[in-house]
């Protein structure tokens, strides 16, 4: 399949939580979405993956989004499982409803979310930061063209964190759309591009020095840098 | 693992059509004519009813479990059984509906109960709304059953009733089995056509949208097919409860879990389970409609199951 080249989300007047914001995403580009707790990162991430029911549109390539396994796969924050399938299974379905069994490909997306030693083992027995990569994983299986990932590093411990940062990257470089939402503003000025999300609307897009300065932190997050790590303002 | 069950399916179908209060072989040495009466008219419709219904109630349990993404969903927990038993009641004891308007009575009682339930949980409801909104639409559905009971039109009616609503495979004849079982199948294909779908809806409703399936068709489709699957045989059988609710647990861990993939599982041994129920009624000392008898042995289970997830 031919890579798209924008993920282009039109977004006017949308409800609930959104004021009008009309954005453009680049394919080969790791965006991070940040913001406070009910900023809207979540409803910018959905109505990008063509999940949100409202007047706004969202175009791929200048197209209305047609989901599609490898077009673009959507992560939840969720990392609830309600049937005690293994991994691998688990996996398998983000392969799609029509898609051939593909071994391979499961077994290469667990070890690129270093989950390859859970694959046979009940996902509801896992702890929530095996799961997590598990549910990775299965975003990634199709190999999709754009990911649209809601707090993929949550629940990790640091190590793995820096591990699914880099694994994204690379997916960046391997020329997929990756936006992810994520709190850590450590790891978030890894990103190339950063949105800032505040009270539904969009208050800066750019890349990391131009969004991550003082003033904004303090304004929106109340937080700073000091000399024992980040503190309240 | 299917080939196993339907294998199963077809010994204890001979074994069904084989046992009876009479010995067919030794009537048809002196009567053939009588025999292929007795075979057509009592032990075909009896033997070709337990299999449809069973395998209806269990793979319409499976897809009820998978569209609700709720192992303990079930038929009979939530609402459709007892709708289609209040749709034949009406269809047939009130509106003076025959053997059709009967099943068709009980496809559109189960169809109202659950278009009931998704309008009182909301779609994408959680667990506990569901099981909160089944237990309401269930418990005013059998209390309409009490209602049409206690406005029976005379004794007699109010005893054919209950005796009806037990749940019974006996004295069922070869035109209710040629009507229900096109039904059941029906229902029965779109749910097997529909698995891959529900398979993908165990990542959540959102990633299967991600993955293009058109949840709010998925969901129509489904609700339709199920009234079909249970409905029909609700209409013609009674009330059969924890077929659909059991079986689907029984087979989902030979499907690797996958909660669509066990549809056809599901009904091959709901299929097995119902004929095999049937037989023991039969075979037992004492009268025991069939729907006392699944409901004795699917009660424990699902107590068990409630145990377990403790």
């Amino acid at each position: 399949m031919m890579l798209p080249d924008t993920l282009e989300a039109i977004t006017i007047a949308r409800p609930p939580m959104l004021a009008p914001l009309s954005l453009s995403l680049q394919p080969g580009t790791l965006t991070g979405v940040i913001g406070p707790n009910g900023a809207g990162k979540t409803t910018l991430l959905k109505a990008l993956a063509g999940l949100s029911q409202g007047p706004g549109r969202v175009l791929l390539d200048g197209q209305p989004l047609v989901p599609h396994p490898r077009r673009l796969a959507w992560l939840p924050a969720s990392r609830e499982a309600i049937w005690p399938m293994t991994a691998a299974t688990l996996v398998a379905l983000g392969l799609g409803p029509a898609a051939a069994p593909d071994p391979a490909a499961v077994l290469a997306a667990l070890n690129a979310c270093d989950a390859a030693g859970l694959a046979d083992r009940p996902v509801n027995q896992l702890s929530t930061g095996e799961r997590a990569r598990v549910l990775l994983a299965r975003a990634l299986v199709a190999r999709p063209a754009w990911l649209l990932l809601d707090e993929p590093i949550a629940n990790l411990d640091p190590g793995h964190r820096l591990d699914v940062m880099a694994l994204l990257a690379a997916e960046a470089a391997r020329g997929a759309g990756v936006v992810l939402a994520l709190h850590d503003l450590d790891l978030a000025a890894r990103c190339e591009r950063l949105l800032l999300m505040d009270g539904g609307q969009l208050v800066a897009d750019g890349p990391p020095d131009a969004v991550l300065t003082p003033d904004l932190l303090a304004c929106v997050f109340g937080v700073a840098r000091g000399h024992h790590g980040w503190q309240r303002t | 693992m299917t080939l196993r069950l339907a294998l199963l399916c077809l010994v204890l179908a001979l074994a069904s059509l084989a046992i009876g209060p009479v010995d067919l072989v030794a009537i048809h040495a002196r009567d053939p004519e009588l025999a292929r009466t007795l075979f057509l008219e009592l032990r075909l419709p009896r033997t070709g009813l337990a299999l449809a219904i069973g395998a209806g109630l269990g793979g319409a349990g499976a897809a009820t479990q998978a569209l609700l993404r709720n192992p303990l969903a079930s038929p009979d927990v939530l609402g459709p059984s007892t709708g289609a038993a209040l749709g034949a009641v009406l269809a047939g004891y009130f509106l003076g509906a025959g053997v059709i308007g009967m099943a068709l009575g009980g496809v559109g009682g189960a169809l109202a109960a659950l278009a009931l339930l998704l309008a009182l949980a909301g779609s994408g409801a959680g667990s506990p709304q569901l099981i909160l909104a089944g237990v309401a639409v269930a418990t005013l559905l059998g209390v309409a059953i009490n209602l049409a009971l206690s406005l029976a039109p005379s004794p007699f009616a109010l005893y054919d009733l209950m005796t009806w609503l037990m749940g019974s495979l006996a004295d069922r004849t070869l035109p209710q089995l040629l009507l229900a079982a096109p039904l059941i199948g029906l229902g029965l294909v779109l749910l097997i056509r529909s698995a891959p779908a529900l398979d993908a809806l165990a990542l959540g409703e959102e990633v299967a949208q991600s993955l293009g399936i058109a949840t709010a068709s998925l969901n129509r489709r489904t609700i339709m097919a199920v009234a079909l699957a249970t409905g029909a045989g609700v209409a013609v059988a009674g009330s059969i409860g924890f077929i659909g609710l059991v079986v689907p647990h029984l087979v989902r861990p030979l499907t690797g879990h996958r909660p669509g993939a066990a549809i056809l599982p599901a009904a091959l041994a709901g299929a097995a389970l119902l004929t095999a129920a049937d037989i023991a009624v039969r075979l037992l000392p004492v009268d025991l409609k069939l729907g006392v008898l699944t409901a004795l042995i699917g009660a424990p289970f699902f107590l068990w199951l409630i145990l377990r997830g403790r």
